[in-house]
């Protein structure tokens, strides 16, 4: 006997196909949408910024001119504020995803910590910005330096530097391990060795796209009270400093129109700074693959 | 051809040295002396008052059904049980008269002496040279030459040498299946241990390759002691000198491997060994 009658499948046919057809479109535009915000932004930043990126304006320092500001201290200052963060923040969460993945044992502490470290990475920035100023500006006195920024940027993006760096190691198989250790290997040797090895990959996208969170973020910085205008160059981590985003910030905020163009050339720096960092990030991880 | 035929193989051995077997047998010596051995994972009695000598020099094989126990107990000589984090063990297991579940006894230093093969082939994504490497290098060999030294020993030991040898540098993945398992005895071998522990090492692989490794095993056992762990009967039959059958965590019987396929005392090795169960 059968269930299914020729008839009634033929009939059903046309609404099920045009069903398909509609929700095919459907997630075509919806991936399309965002694609097409990027590119509105993309041309009218470059549109009305391009007159002015040029040599001058990475070598000037800013200006109350619109034709003589530069962004020179603030792309000095991020690169110091970078300097900062990644090593800070890249040794402190792969160490707690290490000793998350590898060392914790199970339990209900164990359990709080990851729920906590998952919900921080939930948390408004400029609360990071708060934290930053009442310890490391007000009571460990760093001032608005590179390094209270650096250790107030790197809080901000540990937990997704930790979340990432979990997944790259709990992703590396269980035999490999027992391999190592069925050889008489300790759990460190076995971590550096093979481990970590083969969680690089992940760990490095994931800690390069925290990178360029922190390189893009703003409220902590004002929260801080990192000045904007700056004709110096940081000479220490103890400097004062200004980084980009604070600077295009500034530029935006200014009543004169030129100053909208020098923000559209300040964002267009940014952008490439961050191109730059994530073609590293590629660049790094595809170098580590063909090791193996 | 190199398929040789693994009973004529295992008749011929018994040929050549008929009167040798049984002298040696009284002459052997013991590595492993198991005592009042349980183990529990969590609540889970897993292995029950295991009673077990191993001797020097031998294919010791284990078998019984799935979930019987039998790689709990292998691993449990090398602890490596204690990945399991809810594992807790009484009793005595003597390597070498001392008492390797005493904390006191570094795992590593176990795990040196006790070398492991596991179920599916593992090796590291390195090249061939760095998986044989590993070990040597782990305890602190970094001299060049002999490390060169060790891994051609290791891989003429695991009879892959000829395959291998123009590829040192080529990713292990590259292998097959039954090479890939060749290689990881290869670097069991490198750490140069006195026991090798075999997991079932020959499920994950074709007959040809299955019939490589036992041929391996045979070899082996003239250097190292060997406990194998497997599902196949036949294979326990063609290699192996003793066997041990475990069910549902204890050791039914242990004896000479003959025995136990011809004349097993108890009445469930003799039923499983039939293929009745299991």
């Amino acid at each position: 006997m059968n269930y299914l009658h020729e008839d009634r499948v033929k009939k059903r046919m046309a609404s099920r196909l045009i069903k398909n057809k509609l929700l095919k479109s459907f997630f075509l535009g919806a991936t399309l949408l965002s694609l097409v915000v990027l590119a509105i932004l993309m041309y009218r930043m470059i549109s009305q910024g391009h007159a002015y990126l040029n040599w001058d304006f990475l070598t000037n320092f800013s200006s109350r001119f619109p034709q003589n500001a530069g962004i020179k201290a603030a792309l000095i200052g991020s690169l110091w504020l970078l300097a900062v963060v990644a090593p800070v923040s890249l040794l402190f969460g792969v160490g707690a995803a290490v000793y998350l993945e590898e060392y914790a044992k199970k339990s209900k502490l164990t359990t709080f910590i990851q729920m906590n470290i998952s919900n921080l990475a939930g948390v408004p920035s400029i609360v990071f910005g708060l934290l930053g100023l009442t310890i490391f500006v007000r009571m460990l006195s760093l001032g608005k330096s590179v390094l209270a920024a650096g250790f107030t940027m790197s809080l901000l993006i540990l937990p997704v530097i930790i979340v990432a760096s979990q997944e790259a190691i709990r992703a590396v198989p269980k035999d490999l391990r027992e391999a190592s250790y069925g050889m008489g290997a300790t759990k460190w040797q076995t971590i550096v060795k093979i481990v970590l090895p083969s969680a690089i990959p992940g760990i490095l996208t994931g800690g390069i796209l925290a990178l360029s969170r922190a390189i893009g973020e703003t409220a902590p910085l004002v929260v801080l009270g990192i000045p904007v205008i700056i004709h110096f160059l940081p000479e220490g981590l103890l400097s004062e400093f200004t980084a980009l985003p604070m600077q295009i910030f500034d530029w935006a905020k200014r009543p004169q129109e030129e100053f909208q163009y020098v923000a559209a050339a300040g964002i267009l720096v940014l952008m490439i700074v961050l191109v730059i960092m994530n073609s590293v990030a590629i660049i790094i991880r595809n170098k580590f693959s063909k090791r193996y | 051809m190199m398929v040789n035929n693994p009973i004529n193989n295992k008749f011929s051995q018994e040929d050549e040295q008929p009167n040798l077997k049984i002298v040696s047998n009284e002459a052997k010596k013991t590595v492993y002396q198991t005592q009042n051995l349980d183990l529990w994972y969590g609540d889970t009695h897993a292995l029950k008052g295991i009673q077990l000598d191993i001797n020097e020099n031998e294919v010791t094989a284990i078998i019984g059904p799935s979930g019987c126990g039998k790689s709990t107990y292998l691993k449990t000589l090398n602890r490596m049980v204690e990945l399991v984090p809810s594992v807790r063990t009484t009793g005595e297991i003597l390597y070498r008269e001392r008492n390797i579940l005493d904390k006191e006894y570094a795992v590593e230093e176990l795990r040196t002496k006790v070398g492991m093969v596991f179920q599916k082939p593992n090796p590291f994504p390195k090249s061939i040279y760095d998986n044989i490497a590993y070990g040597p290098r782990i305890h602190g060999i970094k001299n060049r030459r002999i490390l060169d030294e060790i891994v051609e020993k290791s891989l003429r030991g695991a009879a892959i040498w000829d395959e291998v040898k123009d590829r040192l540098h080529e990713n292990a993945y590259g292998l097959s299946g039954g090479q890939q398992q060749r290689i990881c005895i290869a670097r069991c071998l490198a750490i140069e241990p006195d026991v090798i522990l075999m997991d079932e090492p020959t499920s994950a692989l074709d007959p040809i390759s299955t019939l490589k490794v036992e041929e391996l095993v045979q070899e082996l056992k003239k250097n190292y002691s060997i406990i194998i762990v497997t599902h196949n009967m036949q294979q326990a039959a063609r290699i192996s000198d003793k066997t041990a059958f475990f069910l549902n965590g204890e050791v039914i019987e242990y004896a000479a491997t003959d025995k136990i396929f011809s004349n097993p005392s108890d009445k469930r090795t003799e039923d499983y060994v039939s293929g009745r169960f299991g």
